[in-house]
C-alpha cells in the first residue's frame, strides 16, 4: 500500500494532467465552430485525450525516475506529465510553438524529451521495439534503469508486440509493459478485435509474469507496476501489466460516437477514477477536503501558466523545417 | 598493401570498429557463433564474445527497432538483416522511427545505426533472395545509403558509416562478396559519404552506376572503347545524399549519360538521377538520358535463362552506350 504521501501525489499527478487536457479540450475548439474544420485555430490537427486514464500514468510513472525510458502512444499527455515531462514544453509543443519540445514539428502526439527519456508516436505499437532496445542498452551499461513501454489494448494484435515481448523475455531485459485497455481501438471493441479476454494472458507464452488490473484503481496499478517495475531494476527480467481503464472521451475531439450508446458513456463519466479516488482518499483520512481543494487551485494556476507560455510563445520561422534531418 | 575480397575488407572493418569503439554491438540472424549466412560477421563472436556479437530471432522489426532504442541510450549498433528482402519486415522501424528521430525530436536525439544488408540477383537467389531494395529507402529523407563495390571503398565507407550519427543502409552485393579483389592499406582511411568516384576517365558517353553495375560498367566501357567510344564511367558509391556536383561535372562534359542500376526500371533510383541531370544539365545534353535498368517484374526469376534474361550485364550496357554514342 503506498504511503499517504505518495497516495497524494498520485491524486496531485491527477489532477494536474486532468486540468491540462480539460483546458486543451476547450482551446482545441477554438476557431473550430461552427463548421468543425480540424486545420484551424491554436491547436490545429487531432486532439486525443486521456480523460479516464490517469490512474495508469500516476500509478506507474510513481516508480519511475527521469533516466527511465518511456513510449506511449498517440495518446500521450497522462504518461508525459506523470513521468515528468515539463508542461510549459508540451502545452508550447501542442500550439506548434517555437518553444515546444520538438520546436512545432511534432505536436501533441508526436513528443520527445531527452530529460525525461519520453517518446512517443502515432503509429501503433511502435515504441515497444525501441522499449526493448533502451532496455538492452541499459543492460548493458550496466545501469539498472528500465524502460516502459505503454500501448493500447489494440496494439497488442500487432507483431511488434509478440516480437518485443519475446526478446525481451528472452534476453532477460529490464522492461515493463503497461496495456491500457481502454476497451475500444477507436470504435472498434476490444471482443471484435482480440482472440482473448485479457491480454494479460498472453504473457505466459513469453513466459514472463502477466498482471490483469480490472478496475482502473489507482492504488492496484500502483502495486501492479512497483512489482514489475522492482523485478525490472533488479535484473529480473520484463513484465506484462494490462489494465482495464476508461476512455471518458472520444478517439479523437471531434468524435461523434456513435458506436457508444448514451448510457454507456454517463456510466463512464459516473465511476470517473479522478473522483472516485480523491472521495477515497478524503474517506479514508489520507487527504483532507481543504487540501484536495488545493491541489486544484495549485494545478489550476500551474496549466495557466503552461498555456499562457505556449500562447505567447512565437511560431518557429519557416525555414526551420529544413533543420535537423541530419547531424 | 593487403589484397583483400570484399567480404573480407568488411569483415576486419568490422572487428577493427568493434576494437576501436567499445559501445558498437553486431546482432542479427545468424551473425554470431556462425558468422553470418555469408560469413562476413566471422570471428566476431570468439573475439568480443555474445555480450557484443548477438545471434537474435527471426524478427526485422526488432533487430531494427532495438537498435534504435540501443542507440539512442549510448550503444553503437550496426545491425545485419540477413538478405535485403528481408527488411520488410522492418521497414516501419526504419523509416518511422530511425530516420525521423532526430527530425521530429528537433535534434534532441539522434539515430547513429548502420543496417547492413547483403543485397541483389546474379547468383539465383530467385524471388526473395535477390532483391535490390535501395529505391524504398533512398526516397526517404533523414537515410543515407550506401553501396560500395570494391573492397578498398568497402572499408572506407563502412568506417564513414558506422562513426556516423545518422542511420545508414549499407547495402553489399552478394555476386561481389567474393569475386572482386582489389588493394586495402592499412591505415584508418575513411571514403567520405556523398562522393562519387570516377572510375574511369571518357569523353563521349557518361555512365553512372553503383554496386555490381559498376564493374559491369567498366566491362562495357572497354567492349566499346575498341570502336572509338570513350565512355566515363562513375561509381556512385553513396546514393544518399547524391554527389550531383561530380555527375553533373561529367555529363557537362561528354552531353549524354546512361544510367544503370540493376533494381526494377520503374521509380528505380536512376530515375532520380535522371531527373536531376534533365532538370540541371538539360542545356548540355546532347542526347536523351538512357536508363539501363531490371524489367518490370515482381521478382528476379530462378531459371538461368530466365535470371541471364533478367540480369543487365555489360553487354546489355555496351548495347544502350553505343546507341546514345550514336544518336
Amino acid at each position: 500500500m503506498p504511503s499517504d504521501e505518495t497516495l497524494r501525489e498520485m491524486h496531485h499527478q491527477m489532477v494536474r494532467i486532468r486540468l491540462f487536457e480539460e483546458t486543451i479540450q476547450k482551446i482545441y475548439f477554438e476557431g473550430k465552430t461552427p463548421a468543425f474544420d480540424i486545420a484551424a485555430g491554436p491547436v490545429p490537427g487531432e486532439m486525443h485525450l486521456a480523460a479516464g486514464q490517469e490512474p495508469v500514468a500516476a500509478g506507474v510513472c510513481a516508480h519511475l525516475r527521469p533516466t527511465d525510458a518511456v513510449t506511449a502512444t498517440h495518446r500521450p499527455h497522462h504518461v508525459a506529465l506523470a513521468h515528468g515531462m515539463d508542461m510549459k514544453k508540451l502545452a508550447a509543443e501542442i500550439f506548434g510553438k517555437d518553444t515546444g519540445l520538438g520546436h512545432g514539428k511534432g505536436g501533441h502526439m508526436h513528443l520527445f524529451d531527452p530529460a525525461t527519456n519520453f517518446g512517443c508516436s502515432g503509429i501503433i505499437a511502435e515504441g515497444m521495439p525501441t522499449a526493448v532496445g533502451h532496455a538492452l542498452a541499459f543492460k548493458k551499461q550496466g545501469r539498472d534503469d528500465v524502460a516502459v513501454s505503454f500501448f493500447g489494448e489494440g496494439a497488442a494484435n500487432q507483431g511488434a508486440f509478440h516480437e518485443s515481448l519475446n526478446l525481451a523475455a528472452l534476453w532477460t531485459l529490464p522492461v515493463v509493459f503497461v496495456c491500457e485497455d481502454n476497451a475500444w481501438a477507436i470504435s472498434v471493441p476490444k471482443e471484435k478485435a482480440t482472440a482473448i479476454a485479457n491480454n494479460s494472458d498472453r504473457a505466459a507464452a513469453y513466459g514472463i509474469p502477466g498482471v490483469l488490473v480490472p478496475d482502473n484503481d489507482p492504488v492496484a496499478i500502483y502495486e501492479a507496476a512497483g512489482e514489475a517495475v522492482a523485478r525490472a531494476r533488479r535484473g529480473a527480467g520484463p513484465s506484462l501489466i494490462e489494465i482495464k481503464t476508461d476512455r471518458l472521451l472520444g478517439h479523437f475531439e471531434g468524435d461523434p460516437q456513435a458506436y457508444r450508446t448514451k448510457e454507456e458513456l454517463a456510466l463512464l463519466k459516473e465511476r470517473d477514477a479522478l473522483r472516485a479516488f480523491e472521495r477515497r482518499l478524503i474517506d479514508a483520512g489520507s487527504l483532507t477536503a481543504a487540501d484536495a481543494e488545493a491541489t486544484w487551485t495549485r494545478c489550476r494556476t500551474e496549466v495557466d501558466g503552461a498555456i499562457e507560455f505556449a500562447r505567447t510563445s512565437p511560431y518557429p520561422e519557416p525555414a526551420a523545417a529544413l533543420q535537423h534531418v541530419f547531424a | 598493401m593487403a589484397v583483400r575480397t570484399l567480404l573480407e575488407s568488411i569483415r576486419e572493418t568490422l572487428a577493427e570498429e568493434m576494437r576501436r569503439d567499445p559501445t558498437m554491438i553486431v546482432l542479427g540472424e545468424d551473425v554470431g557463433r556462425k558468422g553470418g549466412v555469408f560469413l562476413t560477421t566471422d570471428g566476431l563472436w570468439a573475439e568480443f564474445g555474445e555480450d557484443r556479437v548477438i545471434d537474435t530471432p527471426l524478427t526485422e522489426s526488432l533487430i531494427v527497432g532495438a537498435s534504435i532504442g540501443a542507440a539512442v541510450n549510448g550503444l553503437r549498433p550496426v545491425p545485419e538483416i540477413q538478405f535485403a528482402d528481408f527488411i520488410f519486415p522492418a521497414f516501419n522501424q526504419i523509416v518511422s522511427e530511425a530516420a525521423r528521430l532526430r527530425y521530429r525530436s528537433n535534434n534532441a536525439f539522434g539515430c547513429p545505426i548502420t543496417i547492413r544488408a547483403p543485397y541483389g540477383g546474379g547468383v539465383h537467389g530467385a524471388l526473395y533472395h535477390s532483391q535490390s531494395v535501395e529505391a524504398y529507402f533512398t526516397h526517404v529523407p533523414g537515410l543515407k545509403v550506401v553501396v560500395p563495390s570494391t573492397p578498398y571503398d568497402a572499408r572506407g565507407l563502412l568506417r564513414s558509416a558506422i562513426r556516423d550519427p545518422d542511420p545508414v543502409l549499407f547495402f553489399e552485393h552478394k555476386k561481389l562478396y567474393r569475386s572482386v579483389r582489389g588493394e586495402v592499406p592499412d591505415t584508418d582511411y575513411v571514403v567520405p559519404l556523398g562522393r562519387a568516384q570516377v572510375t574511369r576517365p571518357g569523353d563521349h558517353v557518361t555512365v553512372i552506376a553503383y554496386g555490381l553495375m559498376a564493374h559491369y560498367s567498366l566491362e562495357a566501357a572497354e567492349l566499346v572503347a575498341g570502336e572509338g567510344i570513350s565512355v566515363e564511367v562513375i561509381d556512385l558509391r553513396t546514393l544518399r545524399p547524391l554527389d550531383t556536383e561530380t555527375i553533373l561535372g561529367s555529363v557537362k562534359k561528354t552531353g549524354k549519360c546512361v544510367i544503370v542500376y540493376e533494381d526494377n526500371r520503374f521509380g528505380g533510383y536512376g530515375a532520380e538521377v535522371a531527373a536531376v541531370l534533365a532538370e540541371e544539365a538539360f542545356d548540355y545534353l546532347d542526347g536523351p538520358v538512357v536508363r539501363v535498368a531490371g524489367p518490370d517484374v515482381p521478382g528476379v526469376p530462378y531459371s538461368h535463362t530466365l535470371e541471364d534474361w533478367f540480369m543487365v550485364d555489360p553487354d546489355k550496357i555496351a548495347a544502350a552506350v553505343r546507341r546514345l554514342a550514336a544518336y
